[in-house]
This record gives structure tokens, sequence and C-alpha cells, in this order.
């Protein structure tokens, strides 16, 4: 038994090993969507361009703008010279943002009435959002250190982030990305690979042996599953090297809850396998099926939290929803399972039922 | 050794299989001829455990092909039409990995494939995936006998396999079956019958016939001639509008012509070529196994 279960270990290494297209799904797609979601899709803003309306031209307004491209958030897009240059501006796609400071600047300050407007062009509202958001913090720094004692603030701005102070999406990427990649690993290679037996004729074979269906199965799986560990593994150090993701918790609670996720994963691909018979339809049903519905209901990108309650609902039947809740803890929080309880629960529901499932389909005939 | 007793098997829209029964005794090379979609896989099928028959009864060793199945997994040794081994991997290690499938070794059991080994040795460390058709035959069916079967089910091996490999494969099979094994193998190509102690010939889910290769077609009850002449396709018209014959089919150079009994062929020979034929020849021919299928297929 143990021999023939190493040569099923032996052969599906060879086959990825010799394979360059899924050597690239396995360690070329990580890579690239870690630097996709990490650089280009990137919800921090750099070098918004944000033009000026200053109304009073006084030295405090002076040194308030100053303030706000000593940055480099922010380049200076101009000096608008009339409240209604602002429209023409944002239509002309040459500031993000106007900062328009009130007449009478540096009085008003001294009376704590002073007028700040920060006008975004809200086409884009993230960028808007974030612009602003960087400016009102900006603003209220200025405040704190140019008023004088007792004289109560004129604009008050309070943003704090939790856990990602500078807001580093790739920080929530990151986990975003282990799980997809797992999910994609796991499901999409095993069951592309129970598909591809099917195809040459090696499943009849294997069917028409002494083997028992629990062995065959066990074959697929386990190879696939110390690879998706290697991988996880893989992508946890890219984040971790390549973009300082922090990682808080503890090594064990995360390989063990990665561990869970994969197996889950694994017997959603086991049951793929038992309705495509071709290659083509196994990779089809993983990535309409799986893929789409993980990157989109999983709070991968959007937040779950906002999502109308059928989508919702439908989000808490994805592993990979819970499964991204616990790196998040784990790596970003550093808490432990005494708060991820309820996720881990979730998931070893999920894992023990498709699991059952999937073996009891696997059939030991065609048909 | 194997008795395939009145199965039936139908999908959801096809009758596959009508009412069949073959016996097969130990030691025989048994070949099951068709043309493609007549019901041969679906009949091996059945018979290595892979479908449920409708109805009907299999026995395999005496044992029940259906309660059974681990008795006949055990002891069969099957290569399917799809079966085209692992492309990525070795001649080598395709072989090392089916000896473990049935939880065996290459070395416990060289000596069954040795006479067909030595011919892949040179190639062993090869991929599957760059050798020729005839070599790849080879090496599924090295991967079939590695546990020393009982009974071999080919399904359809010879297929897109060139004429000298095929020879070459149908002589393997005769010593396979020297050293005991029952084989059971299907093709469509009729000129592969002589090769097999018996055939049976099936048709769209129906068994039309089995016996003797040699024999078989005597079942032929016509007289049958061969026409030769220039411009076949008009020989061919000019024949079918006859009322003295029957049919006519082209068989290579040939056109095969069925007689009906008041057929005078000297009589024939001479209309023809006071129509314009003057190359017509016809000579009575012994009928063949092609023969008999297009009549039985009528």
């Amino acid at each position: 038994m143990m021999r023939t279960f190493r040569a099923f270990l032996r052969k599906e290494f060879l086959h990825i090993l010799r394979d360059q297209r899924t050597l690239l799904v396995l360690f070329g797609m990580p890579v690239m969507q870690i630097i996709l979601f990490g650089y280009a899709i990137n919800t921090e803003v750099k070098e918004a361009k944000v033009a000026v309306l200053d109304l009073s031209h006084d030295v405090r307004s002076t040194s308030l703008i100053d303030a706000l491209f000593a940055s480099h958030y922010f380049v200076d897009a101009g000096h608008l010279r009339a409240p209604r240059d602002i429209e023409e501006i944002f239509k002309a796609g040459e500031a993000k943002m106007v900062v328009e400071v009130g007449p009478d600047f540096a009085r008003r300050f001294a009376e704590g009435r002073a007028q700040v407007a920060l006008i975004a062009d809200a086409s884009d509202p993230n960028v808007a959002n974030i612009v602003a958001g960087y400016a009102g913090q900006m603003i209220t720094r200025w405040t704190a250190a140019h008023s004088t004692a007792g004289i109560p603030e004129a604009i008050t701005v309070e943003h704090r982030m939790h856990y990602n102070p500078e807001m580093k999406s790739v920080f929530l990427f990151v986990p975003g990305v282990i799980t997809i990649v797992l999910m994609l690993v796991s499901a999409m290679l095993t069951s592309i690979s129970i598909a591809r037996e099917k195809e040459y004729g090696s499943m009849e074979v294997m069917l028409v042996s002494p083997l028992r269906p629990g062995m065959i199965v066990l074959g697929k799986a386990v190879p696939y599953l110390l690879l998706s560990l290697v991988n996880a593994a893989f992508v946890f150090a890219v984040g971790r090297f390549l973009f300082h993701v922090p990682m808080n918790g503890s090594y064990p609670l995360l390989a063990a809850e990665a561990l869970l996720f994969i197996l889950t994963a694994l017997s959603l691909g086991l049951l793929f396998s038992s309705a495509a018979r071709t290659q083509q339809t196994a990779l089809m049903l993983s990535l309409f099926v799986l893929m789409m519905p993980t990157i989109l209901l999983s709070g991968f990108i959007f937040p779950t939290s906002s999502m109308p309650w059928p989508l919702r609902i439908l989000s808490n039947i994805m592993p990979a929803k819970h499964f991204i809740i616990i790196l998040r803890g784990v790596m970003l929080k550093g808490v432990g399972i005494d708060v991820l309880w309820p996720q881990t629960l979730v998931l070893t529901g999920m894992c023990v039922l498709l699991l059952v499932v999937s073996i009891r389909k696997f059939k030991v005939r065609l048909q | 050794m194997i008795a395939i007793e009145g199965i039936s098997k139908r999908y959801d829209e096809v009758q596959a299989l009508r009412d069949v029964s073959i016996d097969v005794p130990e030691g025989e090379l048994f070949g099951l001829i068709g043309p493609d979609g007549a019901g041969k896989t679906t009949l091996f099928r059945l018979l290595v455990t892979l479908l449920l028959p409708d109805t009907g009864r299999m026995t395999f060793d005496g044992r029940d092909v259906v309660t059974d199945y681990r008795y006949v997994r055990r002891h069969v040794g099957y290569m399917p039409g799809s079966f085209s081994l692992y492309q990525d991997l070795s001649v080598r290690e395709n072989l090392e990995f089916f000896a473990s499938v049935f939880q065996t070794t290459v070395e416990a059991n060289y000596d069954l494939i040795k006479d067909i080994y030595v011919m892949l040795e040179p190639f062993a460390e090869r991929r599957a995936g760059a050798l020729s058709g005839g070599m790849k035959q080879k090496l599924a069916l090295s991967c079939a006998l590695i546990h020393k079967p009982k009974v071999l089910v080919l399904d359809e091996p010879t297929t897109g396999v060139d004429a000298v490999s095929r020879r070459e494969f149908w002589a393997m099979l005769r010593k396979l079956k020297d050293e005991g094994i029952t084989i059971l193998v299907s093709t469509p190509y009729m000129d592969e019958a002589a090769q097999c102690d018996r055939v049976g010939l099936i048709q769209d889910g129906q068994l039309l016939r089995t016996g003797d290769p040699a024999t078989i077609a005597q079942a032929f009850d016509r007289p049958l001639y061969a026409a030769t002449g220039e411009d076949a396709y008009r020989l061919l018209q000019a024949l079918r509008q006859r009322e003295d014959v029957e049919e006519v089919h082209p068989f290579g150079t040939a056109l095969h012509v069925t007689a009906r009994s008041d057929m005078d062929p000297d009589n024939v020979q001479r209309q023809l070529r006071e129509q314009g034929f003057t190359g017509a020849h016809l000579a009575p021919i012994r009928p063949g196994i092609e023969d008999l299928f297009m009549r039985l297929m009528r």
C-alpha cells in the first residue's frame, strides 16, 4: 500500500515538474497577483495632483499650503484665481482635489474661525476619499503646530486607521492572494489532474485495478495538499519580504488554519472532478463556479458588509471569506483561536461536509 | 472463461447493446469486429466492471462480474480505447507506475512482458508522448500485462497504428495466447479477423454472428463475383441497374457483385462489353468477412 502511495506521489510531482504551465500557475501567478494587487490596484494614493485656490494670500495661508506640498502625497497642479476655475480644472482632469483657503485666513485663524474647503473630484470616489483624508490629516497637524494655546482649532479631522495606519492596501491583499492561490492550486489543479486521467483513459485503468477508490482519491489529494502548503509558504514569504506584511500571530495556528482551508478546497476540487470529463470542463468549472465568486464575494476586494443581503448570505458560504478573516486576524492583528474560533468552526464544518460528499460521489464505476 | 448471457445496455437515448451473448473459453483469442458505434466499447466496459448491465448476466472465471467485481479487477488486464498513457512520463516511469497500481513490480512479472519490453528498452528513458503509435501500443500492452492477468481485454488496440506495427501487435497477442491468457480484442478492421481464433460481428448493439474467421464467411449464401474494368464508377452504376444482380459494393480495385440465382456471369460480361466496357471481366470469388458483414448489415 505504501509503495503504491509513494508511486502516486512521485508520478504527480513528475507531472507538475515537467509541465511548465502548471509550474507557472503554481509559482508565477501568486507573485504576479501580489505585485498586481500590491502595486497597481493600490488604494494608496501618491503624488495626487492638487490645485490651490488661496483667497487670502497671507503668511498663514502660504505656510499651510507649503505644508501640504511638503509631503510626497501631493503635487502642485497650479494656483487658481477664482472659484469658477475649480470646475474647469476638474473637467480638464488636471487636478484630483482643490484646496480652497477662505478669505482673511490669518486673522480668522487667530480667532479660531478659519475656513478651508477640500473639494475633491469624486468621479473616482475612492481616490477622492483618500486624498481628502490625507489633506484633512495634514491640516489638523499644521493647525496643531501653529495655533496659539487656548484657542480652539478651526478644523477638526479625525482619521485613525487601526492595524494599517498608512492604509497600506497590500497588507490587506496578501491574505487575499494567499487565499485565492490556495483555492486555485487545491481545487483547480486537483480537478484538472483528475479530469486529465479521465481523458487519457488512465482513470479507467486505475478503476479496473485492485486499488480501492479511497486510495485513488488519496493519491490525488495528498500531492496537491503538500504542494498547496509549499505554495502558501511561498506566497507568505513573498508578502513578508517584498512588502513587509506583518506577522503578528502564531505560526502553528496559521499553518493549521491553512491546512484546514486547503482540505476544504481540495474536497471542492474532487467534487468538481466527478462532474467534469475533460480538463477543459474542469478548468471552466473551477474558474466560474469557484474563482469568480471567491474573488468577488469573499471580501478580498469588496467588503462584504457593503453588499446587498442576498450576496452577503452567499458570501457566507464561501470558504474563502472565513479564511480571509482568519488570515487577517492572525497576520495583521495577531489574535489567536480564542477570537477566531467561530470562523474556524464554520470552516471545519464545511470541510467535513465537502470531504464526505466528494468521497461518496467518487464512483467505483464509470456511471 | 468468459460467459456473457443476454446482456442489454441502454444510455439515455441510445440502446447501446441488445441481448448480446458470447462465450469465450479459456485460452481463446476472440475478436469483436464492428464499425464505430456498434457497441464494442460498451460491451468491454460492462465486462471489466466499469458499467452495470440493464439486463443479462456475465461471469468471469466462473464469478459473477457484477457482484464479484473485485475478483475481476484483480485478474483482468484492460486497455481502454482512449488509453494513451502519461505522455509526460518516460517509458520506464509509465511501466513502473502501472506496476505499482497493480501492487506488483516490473521485475516480478518481467518474463511475461520480456518479449515486448525488449523492443521498448532502447527508448526506456524517452517520454511516452515522443513514441511512435506502434511503440505506444506496445507500452500500453505491457502496462496491461504487468500483473499477469488471466484475461486481457483490449479495446481497439490497433486503431491508428501503422500496418507493420499492427502485424507485430497481432503476433504478440498470439504469443500471449500461447501462454494461456484468454484475450478479447475489438477492432473496426475486418482484415484483422483472420488473426483471431473466433470472431463476433457486431452492429448497432446486436451481435450478428460468431464463428471461426475461416468459415464464418461461408454463411454468405449467394454466389459472389469480382468485377473489374475501366471506369469503375460507371461500371458500378451499370451493374446496379441489372435485374439479375442483387448488390454491388466497391472493394479496393474490384467490385463485389452478389448474384441472384438466375445470373449467368458469362452473359453479364458479354453484355457489359457490348455496353462499351470493353475490358469488363467477371470472375467468381470466395466471400470474405467483409462481404458477409455488408450482407448482414442490410
